[in-house]
């Protein structure tokens, strides 16, 4: 297992370089950046130089990145160009929101899909058309437009959670759970579409195997063969797919972030790219790198973990 | 590293009664990566040949690098060291055209008969493909070919027009030699190429394999790990394990009277299809194999960990494979105790 | 089970589509045509304003309605689709040019490209891609073609390695090794073998991921970074009609329908295809010929005998057929009897039956098949009258079994000790401990070596034969009183197949096990078994005690069959005796003797009527009216 997670960390650092600096470049080759858009269209050169140079803008960009580097090792992430304020603490405000979406959705995917996938893996052929149906109509639905219809229904017309906003989960649990309700439902749906798929697709690959059989023949009550044996081994793909769908959980919750307006690490990111404010689009790149690497590695170790092929202790 | 044994000089058995041979193995090594990418010798200086109009049997266990032999001499796996050759030309590392030209004349019948033709076309086009790239045919000059040969191997000229998926193991099976034989090839390796068939089918696959020897006068390696079709089929027998030659002798003598330990232990531990005979030959398999200990690959002689008569030489040096008592070549510390046992 | 020529039918047809595979192109194409003829079929100029047509449901002017400034919503989205397929076009083929080759060639020659193409893979999968596309688009904003030519490419590394995964499956076939031995360029054989057979998995990840290329497409358009005003776009429609959702429903409905229509269409070509192609390989199942099932009454003189007092396990006219629109026969009247430490043999090649046989004594027929007549007589009940839920607990403690392929059928996910004590405290309700300590003792009696080291095992790391006795430990722990091996040594080594037997052998005298042992192999059958039946197309031909059917045989086909081993054969290198034509298939079984077309001894009467098991002998039956002539083997070399 050590293993496991140090070859994931291992693969990590590299890609915390490569998007930082990735970032780091495309943005910096901008004609624009961010004096302009600080100064307004009605700037002078002079003017914009001269912020360019109080900004340290004018420097080539790997000593830049250089500059940046060595300050965010030491936690500090810079400032906004626009606003002043901390990088780390606008993320900070940012981080829970992205993060409540995430977690719960998840949650909710996996809650919802595994338990139908396993469900319609027993009945085959009709829950297979179930499922598919299913499965196509979550794939098609555009989160935006899903969040949009039932933001409509259940808080304009039945008024049962907020239109919009975000409470923190320290100022009140079932605030914070209401004003989540909504836009976790949207993106999770597609997610428990899919798992529900693939978990289906798995146990009915692992049904069919020879050590399914061996069990029953052993004596072994079905709900054993089921739940123990088959849906462990058709888990691993499920966790891999999990992984996946983390990775566009990002782009997901930046888009019902906007439809609920609150102000998660997408949002916070979208805005710094059109107001060219660097330090801030890279401290989100930072951040939402990290929680792709944990994610993966937790599906790492769960893949370990249910695999014993995978672990290389022999 | 280990000390490689040398085939004995002069005439020895294990190359042909007759002149040139067609296929010729001398030294061959081949190594192999396993899963775990641990480095593997799977075959270990092997050395025999194949003459015109013969065959010869290549038996062992799984593991004895007996299908390993047979797909590096058709270029499907690489030779770590020795030298094969095919007519007197070495081909241990040609290029892909000479292996194009080489296929006319060298050709492989596969084990699986479920894997080995293409589901997605039909029989006759891949059984035109041969003439197509060899004999430059057309396409009416192959589809007559196809018809021919299809009903030389027993199955109607409509086949042609059928996907793999219509027919059975057997049926698949007459596919795959009449494939192996449509340019008319001097010597075809079956490699298990009736392992996976029915016994009745087997049989049938035999004699159909016998027929075509007489009528083209092909060469067969004979790559099997039953050793009393192996006899049925081969003037010529080799006996493999963990990829070393154990003994190499014309069929009766190594069938009927095996010098080398294992040997005697894989015929003891075949069973006969009598009930009597078979509870004979229980009491003298009991005799023949020491339970297996794990891998105790440090050893020289490869069967070494379960042979009853081995002593410490066999651990420290390898065998040379010499004449033994029986016309046989053996590599074998303890030929004569063998022997002796055997004869009780 | 054997196929039969005629079966086949027709040449194998083409992956057919699904209606609503053909209903979803027929839509895509409709969007896309619509979006090139734009101009022409547009009602209205997208673009032009007309306040007093304002917010407008469906009309007869406006079939869709139109937004705040009264533009035509129907218009609007034609417009829009331009944009969005355009960019899905991008994206798609960027995705295809790049993934494709690098996943042939990944896949085809493995080695190092195939480790580099799977690491970028792995970095790439993890990219926030909208970060990325965020820079891009800080770099050059409001283009769509950047955005979306990053997607794909940064999309395509996924593409490769499943088409890597594809291609080295194929690769592995035998039928790429024989193209190989053929002389085939490399070029040639991924050309015409390998391309060809990921076409359609090629086909359904593309239109997946130019589903997802759509979806982020809107996406972005939504939250302002794409498609600017006053240029529409269906992603641009939906914001807008957020805006005015209050007061307006409908303006957000017409672009975010046709959004999911178009991305569920390609979702459906995807599907469709997938499905379709599931059967290429599969062998066609034998031909459905409806045969009227025979009336047989237990007129077998075999069946009217009572249960021998010491028998542990009894069969009484057995018979199986498949269920379904034209059911067949597959078991027909098959009777025999097991003692309690003794071995009945099972004898037959593949389609007789025999694996259904005790597939049906275990309860565990498969779908599609169930048992329709006959008893099973094990401690004083009737198996076949027996819920689900009784059958269950006579597995295991009752009757056990172990199959071929051994490693296959332990649960690559438990060890091997656990697997054991599961059964342990399943059947017999002990404590951690107490499994603890008889599986360590099960592992000794099957000779294991170091059976504590043994039990941590995963069955990835064990060998056929060591397998195959944990298997044997696993069907012993609950002490059942039969235990079935269907084939239990064929993919075992000859000298561990003697040993398995061997071990057998000694449970039955240590334990009173009584074994039925299901086999092709009749030196098997001699080595293990105190007594046989032959099965052929369903039926009990002949049974005997081991001695008796090997010193005469009573059935023409018990006799081909033990012929045509060349350990019975005369001379080397020449023709065995082999039996002409094949097995009939199931469902086109003979009346009359299903032996006599391939028989020489058949005679008219053969084929007259059904041929019934008849003593013929001291405790020998034989279903052939030519019995007596059927001569002995002579085994030369004992």
């Amino acid at each position: 297992m050590t293993r496991t997670l140090l070859r994931r960390l291992a693969l990590s650092i590299p890609l915390l370089f490569v998007v930082t600096i990735l970032t780091f470049v495309v943005t910096g080759l901008t004609p624009g950046g961010a004096a302009e858009t600080i100064l307004g269209t009605s700037a002078t050169s002079a003017k914009i130089a001269a912020l360019n140079q109080q900004l340290g803008l004018n420097q080539p960009v790997y000593l830049q990145y250089g500059h940046w580097l060595e300050h965010a090792v030491h936690g500090n992430l810079g400032t906004s160009v626009l606003t002043g304020e901390s990088v780390t603490t606008i993320l900070g405000h940012a981080l829970p929101v992205t993060l409540s979406l995430i977690v719960g959705a998840v949650i909710v995917a996996v809650v919802i899909g595994i338990p139908l996938g396993v469900f319609s893996a027993r009945r085959a052929r009709s829950g297979g058309q179930v499922v598919d149906a299913v499965s196509l109509v979550g794939f098609a639905l555009p989160n935006f437009f899903l969040g949009l219809m039932l933001g409509y229904v259940f808080s304009n017309v039945l008024n049962w959670f907020p239109a919009s906003g975000f409470t923190p989960l320290t100022q009140s649990f079932t605030g914070w759970l209401s004003s989540i309700a909504l836009p976790v439902v949207t993106i999770a749906l597609p997610g428990a579409a899919m798992i529900a798929r693939q978990t289906r697709q798995g146990m009915l690959d692992v049904l069919g195997r020879d050590y399914i059989r061996s069990l029953r023949a052993r004596g072994l009550p079905e709900r054993s063969v089921i739940y123990k044996h088959a849906l462990r081994n058709a888990l691993g793909n499920v966790v891999t797919q999990l992984g996946i769908y983390i990775v566009g959980l990002l782009l997901a919750t930046t888009l019902v972030e906007n439809v609920f307006a609150m102000q998660g690490v997408g949002t916070v990111a979208v805005s710094a790219t059109s107001e060219h404010d660097l330090p801030v689009l890279e401290g989100a790149a930072l951040y939402f790198t990290v929680v792709v690497v944990i994610a993966f590695v937790l599906v790492d170790l769960a893949r370990a973990w249910l695999n014993p092929k995978l672990r290389r202790s022999h | 590293m280990m000390t490689t044994s040398r085939p004995a000089d002069g005439p020895s058995a294990a190359d042909p009664p007759a002149a040139s041979p067609l296929l010729e193995f001398k030294a061959l090594t081949v190594d192999y990566r396993g899963p775990d990418r641990k480095p593997h010798r799977a075959v270990d200086n092997v050395s025999f040949s194949i003459g015109r109009g013969e065959t010869v049997g290549l038996v062992g266990e799984s593991g004895s690098g007996k299908t390993t032999i047979g797909a590096t001499a058709v270029g499907l796996a690489p030779a770590a060291g020795g030298v094969i050759r095919f007519d007197g030309e070495d081909i241990t590392r040609t290029s892909t055209a000479r292996r194009r030209q080489l296929s006319a004349r060298l050709q492989i019948i596969f084990q699986d008969p479920y894997s080995s033709l293409d589901p997605l076309r039909t029989v006759g086009r891949t059984l035109m493909e041969p003439l197509l790239l060899h004999r430059g045919n057309s396409r009416g000059e192959a589809g007559t070919g196809v018809s021919a040969m299809l009903r030389r191997v027993g199955l109607d000229p409509s086949a042609a027009s059928r996907y793999p998926a219509a027919f059975s193991g057997g049926q698949r099976q007459r596919i795959a030699i009449a494939r192996a034989l449509m340019v008319s090839p001097e010597l075809v390796i079956c490699d298990e190429a009736v392992s996976a068939l029915d016994l009745s089918v087997q049989a049938q696959v035999l004699n159909l394999l016998l027929g075509l020897q007489e009528e083209y006068r092909i060469s067969y390696l004979f790559i099997s790990h039953d050793l009393s079709v192996v006899r049925h089929m081969s003037d010529r027998i080799v006996v493999l394990y963990r990829g070393q030659t154990m003994e190499i002798g014309d069929s009766e003598s190594v069938h009927d009277h095996p010098s080398h330990p294992y040997t005697q232990a894989l015929l003891s531990a075949s069973p006969i299809p009598s009930p009597r005979a078979q509870a004979r030959q229980r009491e003298r398999l009991k005799l023949a194999l020491r339970p297996a200990r794990p891998a105790a690959t440090t050893a020289f002689c490869r069967f070494a960990s379960r042979c009853p008569f081995a002593t410490e030489i066999c651990e420290q040096q390898a065998p040379a494979l010499v004449p033994g008592p029986t016309g046989a070549d053996v590599a074998c510390h303890h030929v004569a105790e063998a022997v002796a046992r055997a004869t009780v | 089970m054997t196929v039969p020529l005629a079966a086949a039918g027709k040449p194998h047809a083409r992956p057919r589509l699904s209606p609503l595979a053909i209903v979803a192109m027929v839509v895509l194409a409709v969007l896309i045509l619509a979006a090139i003829f734009a101009p022409l079929i547009a009602p209205y100029n997208p673009i032009a304003e007309n306040l007093s047509a304002a917010y407008q449901g469906p009309s007869a002017h406006h079939l869709l309605g139109t937004d705040e400034f009264g533009r035509d919503l129907l218009s609007r989205i034609i417009y829009g689709g331009r944009v969005s397929l355009l960019g899905v076009a991008e994206a798609t083929g960027l995705f295809v040019l790049i993934g494709l080759p690098l996943g042939l060639l990944a896949g085809y020659f493995g080695g190092v490209l195939e480790s580099a193409i799977s690491l970028i893979a792995e970095v790439s999968f993890a990219l926030p891609q909208i970060i990325v596309v965020l820079a891009v688009l800080a770099l050059v904003p409001d283009s769509t073609a950047s955005a979306m030519i990053v997607l794909g490419v940064l999309g395509a590394p996924a593409l490769a390695v499943f088409i890597s995964g594809a291609v080295k499956s194929v690769r592995a076939e035998l039928y790429i090794s024989a193209a190989r031995v053929t002389g085939l360029r490399p070029g040639r054989i991924i050309v015409r073998h390998v391309v060809p057979a990921i076409v359609s998995p090629l086909i359904v990840q593309v239109s997946l991921f130019a589903g997802v290329a759509l979806l982020f497409q809107t996406g972005l358009d939504f939250l302002g970074l794409g498609t600017q005003p006053p240029q529409p776009s269906w992603g641009s429609m939906v914001a807008d009609g957020a805006t005015y959702l209050g007061r307006d429903l409908w303006m957000v409905l017409p672009p975010g329908l046709v959004i999911i229509l178009a991305v569920m269409s390609f979702g459906l070509i995807g599907d469709a295809l997938q499905d379709a192609r599931a059967d290429r390989r599969r062998t066609t199942t034998a031909g459905a010929r409806r045969r009227a099932p025979a009336i047989r009454p237990l007129s077998s003189a075999r069946d009217q005998l009572t249960v021998p007092a010491d028998a542990a396990l009894t069969v009484r006219g057995l018979s199986a057929e498949t269920t379904g629109a034209s059911p067949a026969a597959i078991v027909e009247d098959v009777s025999f009897s097991v003692r309690a430490g003794g071995c009945l043999g099972i004898v037959g090649e593949s389609g007789c039956g025999k694996t259904m046989t005790v597939m049906a004594m275990m309860g565990l027929l498969p779908e599609g098949v169930r048992t329709t007549a006959g008893q099973i007589l094990f401690q004083g009940q009737d198996l076949r009258t027996c819920t689900p839920r009784q059958y269950s607990q006579v597995r295991g403690s009752g009757i056990a079994m172990i199959s071929q392929e051994p490693v296959a059928n332990l649960d690559p996910s438990f060890t091997v000790g656990h697997q054991i004590t599961e059964v342990v405290r399943h059947h017999g309700g002990l404590s951690r401990r107490q499994a603890r300590a008889r599986m360590i003792e099960l592992l000794e009696q099957v000779q294991l070596p170091d059976p504590g080291a043994t039990a941590r095992r995963y069955p990835h790391q064990l060998s056929g034969g060591m397998a195959q006795r944990a298997l044997i430990a696993i069907a012993l722990a609950a002490n059942p009183a039969v235990l079935i091996a269907d084939e239990p040594t064929t993919a075992l080594d000859v000298t561990v197949q003697a040993e398995i037997l061997d071990l057998l052998r000694r449970l039955r005298e240590q334990t009173g096990l009584a074994v039925i042992l299901v086999s092709h192999d009749w030196g098997v059958i001699a080595d293990a078994c105190d007594a046989a039946i032959v099965m052929y197309a369903g039926e009990v031909v002949e049974e005997a005690g081991i001695d008796d059917v090997f010193d005469q045989p009573r059935h023409p086909y018990s006799y081909e069959l033990m012929a045509a081993n060349p350990r019975y054969a005369n001379q080397p290198r020449t023709p065995l005796p082999s039996i002409k034509g094949t097995v009939p298939a199931v469902g086109e079984w003979p009346d009359g003797c299903r032996f006599a077309e391939r028989c020489r001894f058949a005679a008219a009467e053969c084929r007259a009527a059904e041929i019934s098991l008849d003593p013929v002998a001291d405790g020998h039956w034989s279903r052939c009216l030519r019995n007596t002539e059927v001569p002995q083997l002579k085994l030369e070399n004992a």
